[in-house]
Order: structure tokens, then C-alpha cells, then sequence
């Protein structure tokens, strides 16, 4: 084992040395593999955060969401549809939500008014998403004024700005009070953007959509499940668009690789032909190289992906905010949760370091199992 | 004992390039002497001096080594045995260029697993003994022909082989260099040694430390 060991390190030694003297070489390949992890990783490190940070925004979502459809359009849905739902079994509680939109054109952003079930602010007072009141440039104690329905202005003052934790769902958000919600977009009381359906058992999410169905026909029953694949189909568009148009780097990079790395010069050739006339066997010079390959692009692979974790985590995500994110103007400011995902960090370090420690193999290969005594003939 | 029967190498045979390089050639090397190869350029000495040291395997014909026949072992073997057995000294130095003096001795003991440490030991104290101690970390570019011939004698050196095998060691050399690579080898030659030379400088032959000719001609012995 001892010598297996100081033969390892006499390799990992020489594979060094090796490294260090074609330094501008293996310097262009090495900057050139880190960028590349870099784009690669940044997208699916950000990707995936964002799907995690949808799914945990969905944890608190009802089971089921229940909309009214007039010719196949969205329509506000009777308040008395409340205590037809009640009743059905396996159903914990159903709540009237009241939401909307509406386009602002000083900030050209279309927000959301919401009625939180709880902690509602008083009548003529508003909590802002984060990003509104960057883009307004409100602060509590300012007054926002809105036109409404009828075209008359309500101003709202502003009580507080929702915490940034919560900015990837609440970045466009105003959440106000009833009276005020209903006055502004005059919505007749009595009446719900939709229902939530909450349900005691998870595994009777199903069924008790079929009852809802039954009761109220017509209508349409979101469950959360569909709301997160909705999330993630998205979110994987996006990343997918993203991927496709960093194939031409990838490619760029192959082949970039494959000349610098595959293509041995005489010199090289001849450095293999001594160390097997001096009794190194052919997977000894097959292991230097391996080492080698796996120096250059392990490191790089390890800079890239800490530069990726870097920018994603800790920079605000500057290079794909616009393609990843998907606001078009109320861009949130939010941390994402740092996670390192083993699955993901194996599949990002076998599509980039096997195919380079595979283009240098090959040809190493080939001149190493040609007979040493061309050494002593040149 | 060295022993070769019926040896001959044809390099890209069957092709319009073909080449007999060694043709029928048999002869037994005693060991702890030291053997000539004499002949002109493309008598064969290269060549034979490669099958001897199983660089290259034979188109026909036996190697044996202590009454083993080296010319058929797998590839692995022959290089272990090549590798404990026989120290080279090639005829261009052959020494890799970037590393330095020491690196360059070390590098035939990598693929032993020898104890780092006590692999730069010794090859510390061939640099020395061969008067090259202030030239270790030179790099191989650096090096004079005479300190670059003897670096490669320290290298051939560092896994303690029975049998030396020096193809041409005084063709890049001066005459007083070349004196001073003889003594070496006459020094080789008395720790017990076995050495094997090709050479057509004269100088090699009148230094008194050659005990055996082999003269050599279109790759076939001359009697």
C-alpha cells in the first residue's frame, strides 16, 4: 500500500512539474474550463433555487383552489359557494380570497392586490412589496394614489413594506383591506376572486377535487401540485433557453479542448518514448497524464462552480436576472437559500471533466503503447 | 548471461520502406564485463543494444537473460524487468527538458514506489559523485553536453541495475570529456557491473576498458 502510495505521489509530482512547464498552455485551458463551469453551474445552481424556493413559497398554499369560469374566462364566484364546500367531506376549511391586478403606468408594472386572510392592514392604509416601493420610491408613512374602477383616484398610505424574505412572491404586491379592495376595483360585497379549499388528508387531494367538481360544475380546481409543476415547467423553459444558448460556448469549449488537450506535440511524444525507455509502463505515463487532466480540470471545475455559488448566492444573480427571473420591470431583490446539491454537483462534474480527461486519454494512449526504442534510434 | 539466438529485427516489414536492421545474429555476453558493439552508422549496434535491453521485441529469434526468455514476456513484465535489470544511457542524453538535473535522475524510480526521500537521496548522491551536486537543480537545457552526458549515466544509475547499456556515450562529447565519461564507466565497471557499449570512436577502444568487440556490419556479425 506504502508504495502504491509513494507512486501515486511520484505521479501526482511529476504531473505537477509537467503542468508548470507548459503553464501558458494549461493557464489559457484552465481559465477557459472555469468559465465555462461558471455559466454552466450559474444556470443550473439558479434554476434550481428558484424551483426550491417556489415549492417552499407553495408549502403554505391550499390543497385546492376553486375559480369560477365564464365562458372560459375567470370570472368573481358567489360568496354562498363558500358554505356549499364546506360540507364536503375531507374538506378542512375554505376561504373567500379576494386578489387582482392592476396596471400602474407610473411604474409601467402591472401589481397585485391582495386581502391577506390575516393581518390585513386598516382601511385606507397599504403594506407594499419591496420592489413596488423601490420602483415608487415609497416609504412607510408615504401616500400611493391609484385610479380605480371608476376611474376616481384612492390614495393609500402607505403602513409598511413586506419583508425581503418573502420578495420572490410579494415583489409586485399590495396588500390592503376589503373595504378598500372592494371600492377600488368595485367588486359588490358577497363576492370572491376564488375560493381556497384546504384538506385535512393529503391523499384525499383527488377525491375531494372530484367532489368539488360534482358540487359545482363548471368551475375550475387548481391543486397546489399543479401550481408547482407549473413553477417548475416554467422555471425549466427558461433554464432550457439558457442551456441551449450556452450549447455554443459548451461547443467552443470542446473544441477548444480537444485541440489543446488531444493534440500531443513531438516534444510530448518524445517525453512518452523516454519515460518508457525508462521502464515506465504504459499506465504509468496513462496515469501522469490522467493526473494531469485531472488536476487542470478538477480546479477548474471547483473555481467555477464556487464563482457560480458566489454569483448566484451572494451577487444578486447579475448575469441572468432578465431570462431567469421573469419580471419585466419589478425585478425582486431576494437571498436564495445557499444549498449544495451532491446529485447536481456529480452531474455538472461528469459532463465537464470526463469528456476533457477522456480528449487527453486517447491520445496519450496511442503514443504510449508505441515501442520505447524509437528513443534510441532518433 | 546474455544470451541471443538468431535474432534479426525488420522494421515496417512487408511495406516498400522495409528494413532489416539485425539480421541472424547470436551471440552470449558474460556478465560483469564490459562488450563493445562496434560498426559503422546502420550496422545495427542501435538496434541490438535495444533487443538486448528489450526496447524492442525481436521479428525473430530469442532474448534470454539468465537462461530467461525475455522476448516473449508481456509487456508489463518486460518493463518491470527492464526497469530493475538494465540502466540506459541514450545516445542524444534523451534527457526532458524543464525538469531539472535531479528530476530527470528520478524519474526511472517513479513508477517503483521507492520512498520519495530516499529516492532524491541517492540520486543526490550520484549528481555528487559525479561532481554535478551544485547542478541538481539545473535545468536539463542548462546543462553542458558533459554534464547533461553525465546526468543521464546518474539517471541509468538510480534503480541500481546489473547491466548498463550506453549507446554511443562519447559521440557529443570532446575529447577531454570523453575521457572523463570512460572513467566513469571504468568506475561502473568495478562496483561489478555489466556493461554493453556501441561505439565507432576510437577512443573508446584505446582507454583499455573494453574486454570484448563485437564488430557489427549491415546488422550481422562480422567474424
Amino acid at each position: 500500500m506504502r508504495a502504491w502510495i509513494e507512486r501515486q505521489r511520484g505521479l501526482v509530482d511529476f504531473a505537477v512539474i509537467n503542468l508548470g512547464r507548459r503553464w501558458g498552455r494549461n493557464l489559457g485551458l484552465f481559465l477557459a474550463y472555469t468559465l465555462l463551469v461558471f455559466l454552466l453551474a450559474s444556470v443550473v445552481l439558479y434554476g434550481d433555487a428558484l424551483r426550491r424556493e417556489a415549492r417552499l413559497l407553495l408549502a403554505d398554499a391550499p390543497e385546492l383552489v376553486v375559480q369560477r369560469l365564464t365562458a372560459g374566462r375567470q370570472d368573481v364566484l358567489p360568496a354562498e359557494w363558500r358554505e356549499r364546500l364546506s360540507g364536503l367531506r375531507g374538506v378542512h376549511a375554505v376561504e373567500g380570497r379576494l386578489w387582482g391586478y392592476y396596471y400602474d403606468p407610473a411604474s409601467a408594472a402591472n401589481l397585485t392586490l391582495l386581502v391577506p386572510a390575516a393581518g390585513a392592514p386598516a382601511p385606507g392604509r397599504v403594506l407594499l412589496g419591496a420592489a413596488l416601493a423601490r420602483v415608487r420610491g415609497l416609504a412607510p408613512g408615504d401616500v400611493l394614489s391609484l385610479r380605480g374602477y371608476d376611474g376616481h383616484p384612492y390614495a393609500f398610505t402607505v403602513a409598511g413594506i413586506l419583508a425581503r424574505e418573502s420578495e420572490l412572491a410579494s415583489a409586485d404586491l399590495m396588500l390592503v383591506h376589503e373595504t378598500d379592495f372592494r371600492a377600488f376595483f368595485g367588486m359588490a360585497p358577497g363576492f370572491y376572486t376564488d375560493l381556497a379549499v384546504y384538506v385535512a388528508n393529503p391523499r384525499e387531494v383527488r377525491r375531494v377535487a372530484e367532489k368539488v367538481l360534482d358540487r359545482l360544475p363548471g368551475t375550475r380546481v387548481i391543486a397546489r401540485e399543479e401550481m408547482r409543476r407549473t413553477y417548475e415547467a416554467s422555471f425549466n423553459w427558461r433554464q432550457g433557453l439558457l442551456l441551449t444558448l450556452l450549447s455554443t460556448v459548451l461547443l467552443a469549449f470542446v473544441l477548444l479542448a480537444w485541440d489543446k488537450a488531444s493534440g500531443l506535440s513531438a516534444e510530448e511524444r518524445r517525453e512518452i518514448g523516454i519515460l518508457k525507455a525508462l521502464g515506465w509502463e504504459t499506465g504509468d505515463v496513462l496515469r501522469m497524464k490522467l493526473w494531469e487532466g485531472v488536476l487542470v480540470s478538477l480546479c477548474a471545475f471547483l473555481a467555477g462552480y464556487v464563482l457560480a455559488w458566489l454569483h448566484i448566492f451572494y451577487a444578486d444573480v447579475p448575469l441572468f436576472t432578465a431570462v431567469l427571473k421573469g419580471w419585466s420591470v419589478l425585478y425582486p431583490r431576494f437571498t436564495l437559500t445557499p444549498e449544495v446539491d451532491a446529485g447536481q454537483l456529480v452531474t455538472l462534474a461528469l459532463l465537464t471533466v470526463l469528456p476533457y480527461v477522456a480528449a487527453t486519454l486517447v491520445p496519450v494512449w496511442r503514443a504510449a503503447t508505441l515501442d520505447p526504442d524509437e528513443v534510441m534510434r532518433e | 548471461m546474455i544470451e541471443l539466438v538468431a535474432v534479426s529485427k525488420t522494421f515496417n516489414a512487408g511495406q516498400a520502406n522495409e528494413y532489416r536492421a539485425v539480421r541472424e545474429v547470436s551471440l552470449a555476453l558474460e556478465p560483469g564485463r564490459v562488450t563493445a558493439l562496434r560498426g559503422p552508422s546502420g550496422s545495427g549496434k542501435t538496434t541490438l543494444l535495444g533487443l538486448i535491453g528489450g526496447l524492442t521485441r525481436p521479428t525473430s529469434g530469442r532474448v534470454r537473460l539468465d537462461g530467461r526468455d525475455i522476448s516473449a514476456l508481456p509487456e508489463r513484465f518486460l518493463t518491470r524487468l527492464r526497469r530493475a535489470t538494465f540502466g540506459f544511457v541514450f545516445q542524444q542524453f534523451q534527457l526532458i527538458r524543464g525538469l531539472s538535473a535531479l528530476e530527470n535522475v528520478m524519474l526511472p524510480a517513479t513508477p517503483t514506489g521507492r520512498p520519495y526521500a530516499q529516492v532524491r537521496r541517492h540520486a543526490l548522491d550520484l549528481l555528487e559523485g559525479f561532481g554535478l551536486g551544485g547542478r541538481a537543480e539545473a535545468k536539463a537545457q542548462w546543462l553542458s553536453g558533459g554534464e547533461a552526458q553525465r546526468v543521464a549515466i546518474a539517471r541509468a544509475l538510480i534503480n541500481d541495475p546489473a547491466i548498463i547499456l550506453a549507446d554511443e556515450p562519447t559521440s557529443h562529447l570532446d575529447s577531454a570529456l570523453s575521457t572523463q565519461i570512460l572513467a566513469i564507466l571504468a568506475d561502473l565497471r568495478t562496483q561489478g557491473r555489466t556493461l554493453i557499449v556501441s561505439s565507432h570512436d576510437p577512443l573508446v577502444f584505446e582507454a583499455g576498458l573494453v574486454e570484448r568487440v563485437i564488430d557489427l556490419r549491415d546488422g550481422k556479425l562480422v567474424p
